[in-house]
């Protein structure tokens, strides 16, 4: 909300001296964030004064009317004008040479159309007034004396406040409550501005509009006014005021209905009466499907939309915007001012069906006063009584206010809410402050009223806050709770650590993308079965993009290709995060309450309603994982190097993976590798599809990998093996097998057939080429052997190995190379 | 000695200071001093002697033999020296040379600093609690006491799963991991909840639609709003240096009564500079940074999870990750951290 000083200093007596920052760190500490402070005066000085035009010579010839004109400031000047509303005798505002005007627009005395003009005669909108700028400003001769400083006079050096207000505190988007606040916070004098409405002409009989509520408000007063002079002006500083406040000036009634919901809080309505058909009724649309607003706009109305209508039809969408129709106008002599306590929650949903978040629509949510309605709607008539001559006919009212719970209050909460030491008497102090009423009746237990104009206040703990907050948070003592032992991170999380540092030391920078997925993703990476099931957003950033990912290759892929763009070359990335599969189509939510805590039952079913999403880690590899250089030649990354991370992601869950062939998208079909454990699928690895590859434009044989941790389980504690010191035997076998068999099976065959003294088997070379017929593949094994208890003979490890042979020749047709 | 075993010496001590390397020494020893050398040869003849002749010539041949030992023993540790002089000169290498045969890894700046404050809490005797990302509305909105009308649950904040009635939203804070722990456990309950969050925000300089938190609940028999400021101020010391000023100030959040924004005092500029907007690029001169909010928990969020009021209290806070990181490292721009540059990452390395 943004107001000038001077309008709260009508309230509040501030200490003559005080400055900017301190009325900044008052605010900052009741809880207003103050998002800005203009300080006028630095933006115009003087000399800049009030004066009388003496004589006026016109100047003809110029391409446009020109005047030059003599002014009284206190002293005779002559000035050259080009604006044509003023006449002889008008008292107007001159900046003199030396003075400076908002732009910043310093003013000399200059040679101009062959004469010197020895200052400027301003309009509004150069004095930083507004937007007026048809002619130059014409002030009442009562307001502006010849010679006197016209910038103390017209609020020219004011300071505008633009503080923002916490939704809980709708009291505060007014002088009123902003006023309180501040005076509260520097423990000042408040005069209540609804206190100083004058009634003396409210005789309250009967106005000409009936008035009834249907649903949706509690409170409603109408007063209405006759003989209104259409052609009255708003007054200078009521314009003045609302400009600061940030409001533009419309008519006279609109302006008047805004400065007093600025000043109290209560947002008004001026419907034109007679365009009121029958009686004014509040109530919800139902069967009434539109409405012209007053912006011209046709709207379709919501059937719980709350509403302002007459006999006819609509006339407002209640508290958040008026009718077309019913709109006081150049022509208006009848009016009608409405002020309404509505229903908070029906105006938000106006506010929210119609997208109109308005001046009054913002309060109303909010919470106003409900005592207001009788208050502000006076406040509004006494103006236009004042300003446009109208006529105080009367009052139709509704008032189905509810008596204000009392609050039940300990005083001694506030201490053990918040800590440290708050005696009764600050307590009893603040809730006074703040316009409660307090029956302190027993001595533990107080009764209080909170103030008509603090809706939020309901329960102790609101007291408390108000305690805390007005007390000053800066006194809260700091102290650290005493917690009980921790049984740190879980296993799972330890797990999340591990594979980050492992890949991280495995020269893989970790990224976190975003998970919104295109439509053209999915299938540029040929998603089938689970993959393809993506949840939708109903409200995507982009609409390219309105998928969740269902796996981490592509958002990878994507960080890839940004970094090509950078000129990389080449890359390995890594990222850990969770993806999410539709595997089930939703279901409707469970409907819960919240006054108690669900049962199991429904607890369990929540739970079960939100799906699984599992915790994955994927890689990404394109280009050189060697660079050459003195060692020698470099070495592009291959199926092998996304196989081998994820192979040692596994193992740091603890478990040695077995690895199947697998035709799996987006990888290459005969290049993608599936890593099992306990003979279940925990994820996939090799080089990308060359269709993937070449539609994305990767660099050629990129590769990649995702793991599914959640699909890992936690290894079991590892039982410590006994280390024999007795020597190994040794025994090599080159096998010839056809090209068909797959590696792993040799290696299951040679192990099983063994035996249990095997200690290890590693293929030290695979050959094909002269010596090996075509279609057939050699492999050479070491094969290591090792007893616990005896040095093994070689006749027994040689009993091993064919043993060994002729298993490899039965389960894969091997043959021992000769 | 006899002069037949003196020239036997003689010769061989001669023939070892002659072998210029060891290649030649070796050979000069086996002539020498192997099994075949005279005087190995005068050694065997002493089987040919009498008893009494016997143990006088074997006392000089003994004493002559250990005479070549000591010869061989000295001319080959001279040897040795001069060939490790030689060639380990000729072997040295410039061990300056490059060893990036590889890159340089890298962990994501925003884990480092989750896992730092993660342990942080966890000395201070916390858990980590951690919950799903899509996640039902009720336990982002409702149990926090942010009803079906408010204005945060609006499309301007909140992703929604298609479709609307499914309930199902992308969670907007870690919040929801507050309610199922208050629902799965019983009290004291000291927890620590990291995780990603969204919000439909285009990405620009400060703002990003997916961010992490890290928020905070403590639910334990007398916690106070002093215990929260407390918490906060040793958090704020840990994260930003000793001497670290932070101040609370009144604020708005539906789940917590009383809250507060959390403020840190701008390091840069420590807030001596007077108000203006131009003076402090970091905190725009207002000489203080806001790092999160914070809050006694409200009790209809403990109705709601089934937390006896009448024997328990607790505090919430909660701050951006990116946030923090932003002014530990004096990042200007969100889009770095979010974009996934390498050289972003790399520059923090795999390390801390």
């Amino acid at each position: 909300m943004k107001f000038p000083i001077s309008w709260i200093s009508e309230f509040v007596k501030l200490p003559s001296g005080i400055d900017a920052d301190k009325i900044t760190h008052a605010f900052v500490g009741a809880g207003f964030e103050v998002e800005g402070v203009q300080d006028l005066a630095k933006e115009i000085n003087g000399p800049i004064k009030f004066g009388k035009v003496i004589s006026i010579e016109e100047i003809t010839e110029y391409k446009k009317p020109i005047r030059w004109v003599s002014v009284d400031v206190g002293e005779i000047r002559n000035v050259i004008c080009g604006a044509q509303n003023f006449k002889v005798g008008d008292h107007v505002v001159v900046a003199l040479p030396g003075a400076l005007l908002p732009g910043p627009f310093p003013i000399t005395a200059r040679e101009t159309y062959g004469r010197t003009s020895d200052g400027m005669i301003c309009s509004a909108r150069e004095l930083g007034m507004g937007e007026d700028h048809s002619g130059i400003l014409v002030m009442d001769a009562e307001d502006s004396p010849i010679g006197k400083d016209a910038i103390a006079t017209l609020g020219l050096n004011d300071l505008i406040f633009d503080v923002a207000i916490n939704p809980d505190r709708g009291y505060a988007m007014s002088i009123r409550g902003i006023a309180r606040e501040l005076a509260t916070a520097l423990n000042l004098d408040y005069l209540d501005p609804a206190s100083l409405v004058d009634f003396k002409d409210a005789q309250d009989q009967s106005g000409p509009i009936k008035v009834e509520i249907k649903e949706g408000a509690d409170r409603i007063h109408l007063r209405s006014v006759s003989d209104v002079n259409p052609d009255a002006a708003s007054p200078l500083w009521m314009v003045r005021r609302l400009q600061m406040c940030g409001m533009r000036s419309i008519s006279i009634a609109v302006d008047i209905t805004n400065y007093v919901m600025i000043e109290l809080g209560q947002p008004l309505h001026a419907f034109d009466s007679d365009r009121i058909k029958g009686s004014l009724k509040v109530r919800l649309a139902k069967e009434i499907k539109s409405i012209k607003t007053l912006d011209s706009q046709d709207r379709e109305l919501f059937p719980e939309n709350l509403l302002i209508a007459d006999d006819s039809g609509a006339l407002a969408i209640a508290g958040t915007m008026g009718g077309f129709e019913s709109e006081v106008t150049s022509k208006t002599k009848a009016i009608t001012i409405e002020a309404a306590h509505f229903d908070s929650v029906l105006i938000a949903k106006n506010a929210r069906s119609h997208k109109l978040s308005t001046e009054a629509s913002r309060r109303f949510e909010r919470g106003v006063d409900p005592q207001l309605t009788h208050i502000a709607s006076m406040r509004a008539v006494n103006l236009l009584v004042e300003h446009t001559g109208a006529k105080y006919i009367g009052l139709n009212a509704v008032d189905k206010l509810l008596p204000t719970q009392k609050i039940e209050f300990d005083p001694q909460a506030p201490s053990k809410v918040i800590g440290g030491n708050y005696p009764n008497e600050v307590v009893k102090g603040v809730l006074l402050a703040i316009g409660c009423e307090v029956n302190e009746g027993k001595k533990d237990l107080w009764q209080v009223t909170r103030p008509s104009w603090r809706p939020d206040l309901n329960v102790s703990i609101d007291l408390v806050e108000e305690v805390a907050r007005l007390n000053g948070y800066e006194k809260i003592p700091s102290i650290l709770p005493a917690s009980p032992l921790s049984k740190g991170l879980t296993p799972a999380q330890r797990r999340r650590r591990r594979v980050v540092q492992l890949l991280a030391n495995q020269g893989l920078t970790e990224v976190q993308s975003y998970p919104f997925v295109s439509a053209e993703t999915i299938s540029i990476m040929g998603f089938t079965g689970d993959r393809a099931k993506s949840y939708r957003l109903a409200n995507p950033i982009s609409e390219q993009e309105p998928f969740l990912r269902t796996h981490l290759v592509p958002g990878l892929v994507q960080t890839g290709l940004k970094n090509f763009s950078r000129g990389v070359r080449s890359i390995g990335i890594f990222e850990i995060g969770n993806i999410y599969r539709a595997i089930n189509e939703p279901s409707n939510s469970p409907v819960i309450g919240v006054d108690s805590k669900p049962s199991a039952e429904e607890i369990a079913k929540l739970l079960a309603h939100v799906p699984k999403q599992p915790l994955c880690v994927g890689g990404f590899f394109a280009g050189a994982i060697e660079r050459e250089s003195w060692w020698g030649k470099g070495r592009n990354f291959d199926w092998s190097d996304a196989t081998q991370a994820a192979v040692e992601v596994v193992r740091s869950c603890g478990w040695e993976p077995t690895i199947h062939a697998s035709d799996f998208a987006p990888w290459h079909p005969g290049r993608c590798a599936e890593l099992r454990v306990n003979g279940s699928m925990v994820g996939h690895s090799g080089e990308l599809h060359p269709r993937v590859i070449s539609a994305l434009g990767l660099p050629e044989r990129s590769g990649a990998f995702m793991v599914n941790l959640d699909a890992i389980p936690f290894a079991e504690s590892v039982k410590a093996k006994t280390i024999t010191t007795m020597v190994p035997t040794i025994q090599d076998v080159a096998l010839i097998v056809n090209s068909g068999v797959v590696l792993s099976d040799l290696v299951d065959a040679l192990t099983q057939g063994a035996g249990n003294l095997l200690e290890k088997i590693e293929l030290f070379d695979r050959y094909s080429g002269a010596g090996v017929s075509e279609g057939q593949i050699s492999y050479a094994f070491t094969l290591t052997f090792r007893a616990a208890d005896r040095t093994l003979t070689a006749e027994e490890v040689a009993g091993y190995r064919a043993s060994a042979i002729e298993s490899a020749n039965k389960a894969c047709g091997a043959v021992l190379r000769s | 000695m006899s002069a037949d075993l003196e020239a036997i010496v003689s010769a061989a001590l001669t023939a070892f200071s002659e072998a210029g390397n060891l290649e030649e020494f070796k050979n000069a020893r086996l002539a020498h001093a192997g099994d075949k050398s005279p005087i190995a040869l005068a050694n065997r003849e002493l089987a040919t002697l009498s008893a009494s002749e016997k143990s006088e010539r074997g006392k000089v041949i003994n004493e002559a033999k250990s005479r070549i030992a000591q010869g061989a023993a000295a001319r080959e540790a001279l040897l040795v020296e001069e060939r490790d002089l030689r060639v380990l000169v000729e072997e040295k290498v410039d061990v300056t040379l490059p060893l990036d045969r590889t890159s340089r890894g890298g962990i994501h700046p925003l884990t480092s600093l989750r896992d730092d404050i993660s342990d942080l809490f966890i000395g201070m005797g916390y858990e980590v609690a951690e919950g799903p990302e899509i996640e039902a509305e009720w336990l982002n909105f409702d149990a926090l006491n942010i009803p079906a009308d408010h204005p945060a649950r609006t499309m301007q904040d909140t992703f929604f799963i298609e479709p609307i009635s499914a309930g199902l939203v992308l969670r907007t804070h870690t919040s929801p991991v507050q309610i199922r722990t208050m629902l799965e456990r019983t009290p004291p309950i000291y927890v620590i909840c990291p995780g990603r969050t969204f919000r439909s925000d285009e990405l620009d300089a400060t703002h990003t639609p997916v961010f992490n938190q890290v928020e905070g609940l403590v639910i334990d028999r007398g916690i106070t709003m002093a215990n929260l400021k407390g918490t906060l101020d040793y958090f704020a010391t840990a994260m930003f240096g000793e001497g670290i000023v932070t101040r609370l100030r009144p604020s708005f959040f539906p789940f917590t009564e009383p809250s507060a924004e959390v403020d840190i005092r701008c390091f840069v500029c420590r807030g001596e500079i007077a108000t203006d907007a131009d003076s402090c690029r970091t905190c725009r001169g207002e000489g203080w940074i806001e790092w999160g909010g914070c809050g006694m928990v409200n009790p209809k969020v403990l109705q709601a999870c089934g937390v006896d009021q009448n024997e328990y209290s607790g505090f919430a806070f909660g701050m951006g990750l990116e946030r923090t990181l932003m002014f530990r490292h004096g990042i200007t721009d969100m889009r770095d951290i979010v974009e996934g540059d390498i050289r972003f990452t790399q520059h923090f390395g795999a390390g801390r």
